[in-house]
């Protein structure tokens, strides 16, 4: 059905968001739980380290899991955003310091309280976003215009869990990564610093979600009812056996395959909420009836597809190369030394000058005087011309020695 | 479908709202100037040290690609505070029309997936990429910023100027998203003068940084190199710019002659309408204006005599406040003209004498030129967006209609407002630092 497929894109994204951005919200985590001495400091280095290149590409699946909500789903979404406007600021709140922090400390060598701002927003952004998930999934977002408690559709037994919930999985799965990478790296210390703090995340991981399956069973029972029936009840289970499986590996010291369960475990979640919670989206409208025009649904599918065309390649030129270490920090390398130049630079010809005169001349032509909209494209392209030709004469230097 | 738009709310906090979503527009914008300008200035400073060999240049694009990379970081999640204010603050508006603007948002999110991650690879692969590869990867970077920013002007384009849809209960029904948001008349002069507006805004605040070091003595060659391509690039954007402006305002005396009035501060329909520069508008006529007569008209429909519709021919409640209209306008216009004066000085002299000017108060009036540019792209936004009021869509929807029934505005926006503040600052603090790194160890780090 197409009302449905966005859903589906929806459950793609928020598992892409968890599985990558998820993972460096844990590695802020665990800059703050790094401890003392100089360990913690390598530690909290190497986690910095890790989102170097990622992390902004990582951050999109959020917005992607937006726009898409609110091109198909208008209304659910309306109702969800204003509903719950409380938790959505603060995560949003969260993101803006978090990312702040991480692009300033780049900049400066010795930043604490950047440190510490980056460390508690990485807990604070998952926390609110589960408490998100928590309060649509118990049925506290009625359809209308901010229609739900402003406090209780956020801060309820279901939505605590959740977020609570979502900052461990966070915190398990960067866990997880890192020791991958310290073994890349052959990074022994930090191996063995990881591979204690996957597990002990991982056992805390699965504790919280024993626990939340009772809170959910007595706070939002419909959703219980899902999570234990049929298909539910497979996600459900192929989340807890990719929980303990990620657990043996990394006892074990395979942390590769141990990086694929791992991200498995916690996708499975994802999934049971969505099949548990099927066919509604929000108490009384289901996605057939909250879904967009046709012509919009077939549109974003479009979309969609034409993007997966060009991102595909993208993201696995950009992994693969952060996988292979391409893209860690460079050894220090000499500056090239001065080449002679490959072209000496000369003057542009008189053409370029006459090129950007006609151009000029067609602009007032066609953009300034004319009036149909055909014109104005051309005239719209002679000022491009006329620009780019006028830049080269100005960028233009004197051959031979620069002068004072 | 059995969703229809959401029944009215009273809210006692609409004009905070309307200012939060300002402050988070007015911070963002500036910023994503750099995503839309910065990657295309890196690439020239690339490509000439891949032709010259002149390690300058290199030095020159890599400085600037770790600026970028910051910008890029901050543009990133200040944008992810309006995504989520468009629903926070406007669930009307989302749930009656989302479905017909959404895809242009869907396909911004594909651009900047795409920036990202190539911005990413650009940025970590100095060094590591051989010089064409890296150079290649750049590519990407500049055709996604400036993709992903003609997706979201799309938007406002359709706020503008709505179609592509029907309206049943409220509800936006036979919804036609393509043409809605790319046939559409309002979008194109947006979408340019935009696009040169990130030129103009990137190119003097960089130039000005190098004209601020001039005045210390920070003179070498790098700093002459690196001014002289970005002010290059502003100085031919800020004439274009004049051109570009002209064209909008006969485009809104076409589409929305309700919006040109409030500029203008016209308040009965005139035939050969006269153009008031300065003064007050006290309700009925511009005060100690200057007044050019005729020259609306000919401005607008190149016709001594048109008639140029003024605010009368809408009821009082379809007005939007003309004099922040009004003067927002003028701001805009008056650093427009000089920043096209300063730069065709700068062209002249780059042309005719082949070298950099030499007084110091043109490199003065450069490091104004900086923060004017700033000023000019929010008056021009809040001359777009201040004089689309009272309509959050054009003629169809009304910004109280669109607005949130939840309670709490005024602590998010005093909020937002603090961050805001504190992080400007880290943020400036920060590019000092990232500038006083000495050149010679740049390639060493
Ligand atoms: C650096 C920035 C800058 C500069 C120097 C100018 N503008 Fe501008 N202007 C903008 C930046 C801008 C903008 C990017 O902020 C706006 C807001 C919406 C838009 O499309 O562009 C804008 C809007 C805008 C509008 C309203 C369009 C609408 O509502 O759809 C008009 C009529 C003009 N401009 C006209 C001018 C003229 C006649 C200028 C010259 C002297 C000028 N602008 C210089
Ligand atoms: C004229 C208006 C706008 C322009 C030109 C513009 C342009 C840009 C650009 C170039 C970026 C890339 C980041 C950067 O370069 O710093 C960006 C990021 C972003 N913008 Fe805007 N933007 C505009 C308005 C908006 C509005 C109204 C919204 C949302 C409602 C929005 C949402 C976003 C988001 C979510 C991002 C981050 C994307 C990511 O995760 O990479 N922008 N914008
Ligand atoms: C292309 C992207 C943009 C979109 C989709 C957009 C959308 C919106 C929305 C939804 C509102 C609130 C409803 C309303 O007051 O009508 C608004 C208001 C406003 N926006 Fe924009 N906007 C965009 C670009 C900008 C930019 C770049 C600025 C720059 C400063 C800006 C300035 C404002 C102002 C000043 C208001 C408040 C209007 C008032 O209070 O009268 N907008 N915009």
């Amino acid at each position: 059905m197409l009302a449905d497929v966005p859903v589906a894109m929806i459950i793609v994204g928020l598992a892409a968001y968890l599985v990558l951005a998820g993972a460096d919200f844990g590695a802020g985590f665990w800059t703050l739980a790094a401890g003392r001495g100089p360990q913690a400091d390598e530690i909290r280095a190497f986690c910095r380290h890790a989102m170097g290149p990622v992390w902004e590409a990582n951050h999109v699946w959020l917005i992607f899991v937006f726009v898409v909500a609110w091109t198909a789903y208008p209304v659910a979404f309306a109702s969800i955003a204003s509903s719950l406007a409380v938790p959505l600021f603060i995560a949003a709140v969260g993101i803006v310091l978090r990312g702040s922090a991480y692009a300033l400390r780049g900049v400066v060598t010795a930043g604490r309280t950047l440190d510490r701002v980056f460390a508690l927003s990485s807990m604070l952004t998952p926390f609110a976003l589960g408490t998100v998930v928590g309060g649509i999934a118990s049925g506290r977002v009625p359809v209308g215009n901010a229609g739900g408690d402003a406090i209780t559709s956020w801060l309820n037994p279901t939505s605590i869990l959740v977020g609570a919930l979502t900052v461990a999985m966070c915190a398990y799965l960067a866990a997880v990564y890192l020791a991958a990478d310290a073994a890349r790296l052959d990074e022994a210390d930090l191996v063995a610093a990881f591979r204690k703090r996957a597990l002990a995340s991982g056992l805390v991981g699965g504790a919280v979600a024993l626990a939340g399956l009772l809170v959910v069973r007595t706070d939002a029972p419909h959703l219980w009812d899902g999570l234990t029936r049929g298909a539910g009840r497979a996600a459900l289970a192929v989340s807890a056996l990719g929980g303990v499986g990620t657990i043996a590996l990394v006892v074990r010291r395979r942390f590769e395959p141990a990086r694929a369960s791992g991200a498995l475990a916690v996708v499975a979640i994802i999934a049971g909420w969505a099949i548990a919670q099927r066919p509604f989206l929000l108490p009384g409208l289901t996605t057939a009836q909250a879904a967009a025009d046709h012509t919009t649904l077939v549109a974003l599918l479009v979309a969609a597809a034409f993007g997966a065309l060009v991102l595909t390649p993208s993201l696995a030129l950009l992994f693969g190369l952060v996988l292979r270490g391409r893209l860690d920090e460079a050894p220090p390398s000499p500056a090239p030394p001065a080449q002679p130049p490959a072209h000496p630079p000369s003057l542009p010809g008189r053409g370029v000058a006459a090129l950007a005169v006609a151009c000029l001349l067609s602009t007032v032509g066609f953009l300034v005087l004319a009036e149909p909209g055909w014109a104005h494209a051309v005239g719209i392209a002679s000022l491009f011309g006329c620009v780019a030709a006028t830049f080269v004469l100005v960028m233009a230097e004197r051959p031979g020695p620069p002068r004072p | 479908m059995s969703a229809a738009g959401f029944a009215p709310v009273v809210q006692q906090y609409l004009l905070q709202a309307r200012q939060m979503q300002a402050l988070s527009l007015a911070v963002h914008i500036p910023l994503v100037c750099f995503g839309i300008a910065f990657p295309a200035l890196v690439l020239v400073a690339e490509w000439r040290h891949l032709r010259t060999g002149d390690p300058v240049y290199r030095t020159i694009a890599r400085r600037w690609s770790k600026t970028m990379l910051t910008l890029f970081a901050v543009g990133v999640v200040t944008g992810t505070i309006l995504s989520f204010e468009l629903g926070m603050l406007w669930p009307g508006f989302m749930a009656s029309f989302s479905d017909v603007f959404g895809l242009g948002f869907a396909l911004e999110g594909f651009s900047f997936f795409l920036e990202a991650i190539f911005i990413g690879i650009y940025v970590y692969g100095w060094d590591r990429l051989s010089p064409r590869r890296h150079f290649l990867a750049g590519i990407p970077v500049a055709i996604a910023g400036v993709s992903g920013s003609l997706f979201v002007i799309a938007v406002n384009g359709w706020m503008n100027h709505p179609r592509g849809f029907r309206l049943s209960g409220g509800q936006a029904v036979d919804v036609h998203p393509w043409s809605a948001l790319f046939g559409n008349s309002y979008f194109w002069h947006e979408l340019v003068h935009m696009y040169f507006a990130g030129f103009i805004v990137t190119g003097f605040l960089v130039a000005g940084y190098y004209a601020w070091g001039y005045a210390r003595g920070r003179w070498g060659r790098y700093e002459r190199a690196a001014l002289t391509i970005a002010l290059s690039a502003a100085a031919l954007a800020a004439p274009a710019q004049v051109v570009i402006g002209d064209w909008a305002a006969r485009t809104i005396a076409k589409e929305q002659p309700v919006k040109l009035a409030a500029l203008e501060g016209l308040s009965e329909t005139t035939r050969g309408a006269p153009l008031h520069v300065l003064g007050w508008f006290d309700g009925k006529d511009v005060k100690y204006g200057i007044g050019v007569p005729k020259l609306l008209s000919i401005l607008a429909f190149h016709d001594p005599n048109a008639s140029v519709r003024g605010l009368d021919t809408v009821p009082p409640a379809d007005r939007p406040p003309v004099n922040v209209v009004r003067f927002a306008f003028q701001t805009m216009v008056g650093i427009g003209t000089a920043l096209a004066l300063l730069g065709l000085l700068f062209v002249y002299v780059r042309v005719r004498r082949r070298r950099l000017p030499q007084s110091r108060w043109f490199y003065r009036a450069v490091v104004a030129a900086g923060p004017l540019a700033v000023v000019a792209l929010i008056a021009g936004w809040v001359t777009t967006e201040v004089g689309r009021q009272p309509w959050i869509a054009y003629g169809v929807m009304r910004t109280e209609q669109a607005v949130t029934g939840a309670g709490g505005i005024p602590i998010g926006y005093g909020a937002l407002a603090g961050i805001y503040l504190v992080l400007a600052a880290a943020v400036f603090w920060a590019l000092r630092r990232l500038a006083r790194v000495p050149l010679e160890t740049e390639d060493a780090r």
